[in-house]
């Protein structure tokens, strides 16, 4: 099996800060992979180094096994890689099919099948596709957000919290939609604070622990170890 | 007196205030346009509108008229351009203030580059005999450029609308102006949709500047000053960031400005024109910030 993303001593800083203190991580295609970790760890920069939205300021990023450390993000999500950004972010005054169509904004072809795709995934988006963004519920708008970056038609998809402020039965479904899609054929990869959850549907775990990766495993073989136990479940 | 008010004088004067209204739209819709995706109050762009009104002597000594007009609105898409290039997009990271700055020089530079251009001395602008032409609108001899005002802004807001609501780029501009971040995660490149905002901007305000110098007959490098400032209370007032407010802000303030203009001379107030506009400028600021259709204040994140 191969690798879809390559990290390599991955540095980011922001000002003087280091966020990312030289992380090497790798996620193979098709699988889900979580990175967990409390807050601050360094888990949404690493995110966002990949997307494109932060330059490292060292080591080196593969995708497919090519480079793409500090491509532009419009570069990177035409390759197939997509981010979910934190909080969701849906364009509030667009209606529900806009935010979609958004989504494919560097696709020229027909959008109808993905559009269908989505809609299947999320018949809920289906009922409300001409109501404003804004007006969703958190767990719808966060369902869009995700179908928005189903859109781009990626090889990878990236959730940064899917699950924040979200009801448990909401959770679920959510991490229910994340298996569905992974099934399709779309490798994911994951960061939550929601480690028991995360750890369970993900193949791979990865522990961050400020700026570094402390420990990494398949997801069960985490969810029984003693540390992430203590620092991560409660148990 | 009582004659000064017959059914033609209000006609012409209502004519005259349209016209002006639709000039300041154009100018202000520039404002709104770049505000809303920058939120940046682009104080060049009053300038712009001097440097169009010089280009115009310019290229008319040269070319006639119909070939003139289309080159004058390209290099002012070109100039809208490389201002942003060269004043704006260096600042993008920097706080919002600098960038303002930034335009503030870019307004003096302009202002200065004409006064050595042109010496200080004012402008003759060229007579456009189409658009000078007297037509009779109900019993009331009017000029042509009064009616084709109107008339043009109306045909350029619809374009503009159809362009923001029902194309690709519309929607990318839609979605710049609200996160410049989640805008890029969807592959949009945010300096082409700012860059395509300027242009549409300064070719508006070319459009505007034409029309506009056409009834005031001598251009100064201030003469950019006095119209953008009233465009920009026209946004400010229709709150700024909204397209149809600032349309709406012009008309108001051009019709109203012109009636002011228009009461008898015994009267004493036509000189209070001016300060009217900007009367309404503090009022709205004191009493609803937002505008009309202003957004509430919502700081981007």
């Amino acid at each position: 099996m191969s690798n879809i993303l390559e990290i390599r001593d991955l540095q980011v800083h922001y000002g003087g800060i280091e966020a990312v203190k030289g992380i090497s991580l790798d996620v193979p295609e098709g699988q889900i992979v979580t990175l967990i970790g409390a807050n601050g760890a360094g888990k949404s920069s690493t995110l966002r180094a990949i997307a494109g939205l932060e330059k490292p300021s060292a080591g080196k990023i593969f995708f497919k096994g090519e480079d793409i450390t500090g491509k532009d993000s419009n570069e990177i999500v035409s390759r197939g890689v997509t981010l979910v950004p934190e909080g969701r972010r849906i364009f509030p005054d667009m209606s529900v099919l806009e935010n979609l169509k958004i989504g494919a904004y560097l696709r020229k072809d027909d959008l109808k099948e993905d559009l269908n795709w989505v809609f299947e995934l999320f018949p809920r988006l289906n009922e409300r596709s001409w109501q404003a963004g804004g007006t969703l519920s958190g767990g719808e708008q966060q369902m869009l957000a995700v179908g928005r970056a189903l859109m781009s038609r990626p090889k990878l998809i990236m959730m940064d919290e899917p699950s924040l402020g979200l009801a448990p039965i909401i959770v679920k479904g959510i991490f229910d939609i994340i298996r569905q899609i992974n099934r399709q054929g779309v490798t994911v990869l994951l960061i939550e604070q929601n480690a028991n959850m995360a750890l369970k549907t993900a193949d791979l775990g990865y522990v961050m622990e400020t700026g570094r990766i402390t420990l990494s495993g398949p997801g069960q073989a985490l969810l029984q170890n003693e540390a992430v136990r203590t620092a991560y479940l409660g148990t | 007196m009582e004659q000064l008010f017959t059914p033609e004088y209000i006609v012409s004067i209502l004519l005259s205030g349209i016209s002006l209204g639709g000039q300041l739209a154009l100018i202000a819709i520039g404002y709104t346009m770049v505000y809303g995706i920058l939120r940046l109050i682009n104080f060049a762009h009053g300038d712009l509108f001097m440097v169009v009104g010089l280009m115009g002597i310019y290229v008319c000594a040269v070319l006639p008229t119909y070939a003139a007009i289309p080159i004058v609105i390209l290099i002012t898409m070109g100039l809208g351009f490389a201002i942003e290039r060269a004043a704006y997009k260096p600042l993008r990271s920097a706080p919002r203030m600098s960038a303002m700055i930034s335009a503030i020089g870019v307004s003096y530079l302009l202002q200065n580059t004409a006064t050595y251009v042109t010496g200080g001395q004012p402008m003759t602008y060229p007579t456009i005999e189409t658009l000078n032409r007297t037509i009779n609108i109900m019993g009331t001899p009017t000029k042509l450029v009064v009616i084709l005002t109107p008339a043009l802004v109306l045909v350029l807001i619809v374009l503009l609308t159809q362009l923001i609501n029902h194309t690709k780029i519309g929607m990318a501009m839609r979605a710049v102006s609200k996160d410049f971040e989640t805008s890029r995660l969807m592959g949009i490149k945010i300096n082409r949709v700012i860059s395509t905002t300027f242009v549409i901007g300064s070719a508006l305000a070319a459009v505007g500047a034409i029309l506009y110098f056409t009834t005031y007959p001598a251009i100064t490098p201030t003469s950019g000053s006095m119209p953008g400032l009233k465009a920009f209370v026209a946004a400010v007032f229709g709150g700024i960031g909204s397209i149809p407010g600032a349309v709406i802000g012009a008309f108001l303030i051009g019709i109203c400005e012109t009636i002011i203009k228009g009461l008898p001379s015994s009267w004493n107030v036509s000189v209070f024109s001016d300060a009217f506009t900007f009367a309404l400028l503090i009022i709205i600021l004191t009493c609803k910030p937002t505008g009309l259709f202003g957004e509430k204040a919502t700081d981007k994140v």
